[in-house]
């Protein structure tokens, strides 16, 4: 019987239909929309950019093995059968690239009354960021 | 600081990386800021800018690129004792660089500075993820083994360890931070506090 796994990625989540919640897949036709990515003869494509993929053990009956998936794209996949949850990190690869062509990650975040800010609203001035915590 | 520098194209963005805005409003009310004070419940600046601790302060020019990597620098020297930390070293050389009279760093010491994330610290923070969503979903008995993994797996990001503490009902100034700090004294080399750059003029 069929499951709903919610699968928690990029700050939002989807759920997803899954035949085996220990061997979690993602329909084909869902990759592009849920995760940005396209499945070529190449490998796995966003824009013009691929990475290889053993397509063998990505494609399966029901739908592209997640854990494969995340391997390829060398991001963390950690989940919770008991609540049919699956988090989908980001790489560790990306977020290092992005870190060190020293561009500042753009973010929106909320205030305390709900509005939102970006740092990218900033742009033109000299920024110090603090994050800090109540604990 | 904010007031005297804000007129020399100077801005502070403040982010609370708490579980609620409960959590960060009698901080940002005492500071009663006049810049944008942001909550961060998701702990999206930790993941993209690899903040392991608080707080972090870094800087970034008027083109959008980082001027200083991930630092520690507190507002004030309340709390010098006990962290070593001269928050007037950080300030000195901020008002020096925002006014044009000194240097932030060079890229490439920027780059020598950083420290990129780990495979390890990426799945921390996706287990930080799920068990924070199986906290708020009301299932915090099975959130806990998630929270356990993820300070497995990244033993120095106290963002993950001191910070789920609310969340575990564990008191963050109790005990269990205690027991935290008092380990992270023994094993400088592996896991520490504080880690402020190594560039102080």
């Amino acid at each position: 019987m069929p499951d709903t796994l919610t699968l928690l990625h990029d700050g939002g989540s989807d759920e997803i239909t899954v035949a085996d919640l220990a061997r979690p897949t993602i329909p084909a036709d869902a990759l592009e929309d849920t995760l940005g990515w396209d499945l070529q003869p190449e490998g796995l494509c966003r824009g013009v950019a691929c990475v290889p993929v053993d397509q063998s053990a990505l494609v399966r009956e029901d739908g592209l093995d997640l854990g494969v998936l995340a391997d390829a794209l060398q991001r963390p996949l950690v989940t919770d059968e008991k609540h049919a949850v699956a988090a989908l990190g980001a790489s560790h690869h990306d977020r290092g690239q992005a870190l060190a062509s020293l561009e500042a990650p753009d973010f929106t975040l909320p205030d305390l009354d709900g509005t939102l800010h970006s740092l990218s609203d900033q742009r033109g001035k000299k920024v110090l960021l603090v994050a800090y915590a109540s604990w | 600081m904010y007031e005297e520098l804000k007129d020399e194209g100077f801005a502070v963005i403040t982010v609370a990386i708490d579980r609620s805005a409960a959590d960060a409003r009698p901080w940002i009310e005492l500071a009663t800021p006049s810049h944008p004070s942001l909550i961060d419940t998701e702990h999206l600046l930790p993941d993209l800018y690899g903040i392991i601790n608080v707080p972090t302060v870094i800087w970034i020019d008027e083109d959008g690129r980082i001027a200083r990597p991930n630092d520690v620098s507190f507002g004030s020297n309340k709390l010098k004792v006990m962290t070593g930390i001269d928050s007037e070293a950080h300030l000195k050389r901020l008002r020096a660089w925002v006014r044009g009279d000194g240097p932030a760093m060079t890229p490439s010491e920027v780059r020598a500075h950083q420290e990129l994330p780990t495979a390890e610290e990426q799945e921390a923070r996706a287990e930080f993820t799920l068990a924070w969503w199986l906290s708020q979903e009301g299932h915090a008995g099975d959130a806990e083994r998630h929270f356990v993994r993820a300070g497995e797996l990244a033993p120095h990001d106290l963002t993950i360890r001191r910070g789920s503490m609310p969340i575990r009902g564990l008191n963050p100034m109790g005990f269990a931070f205690l027991k935290l700090a008092l380990k992270s004294a023994l094993k400088r080399k592996s896991l520490y506090l504080y880690r402020p750059l190594k560039d102080s003029a």
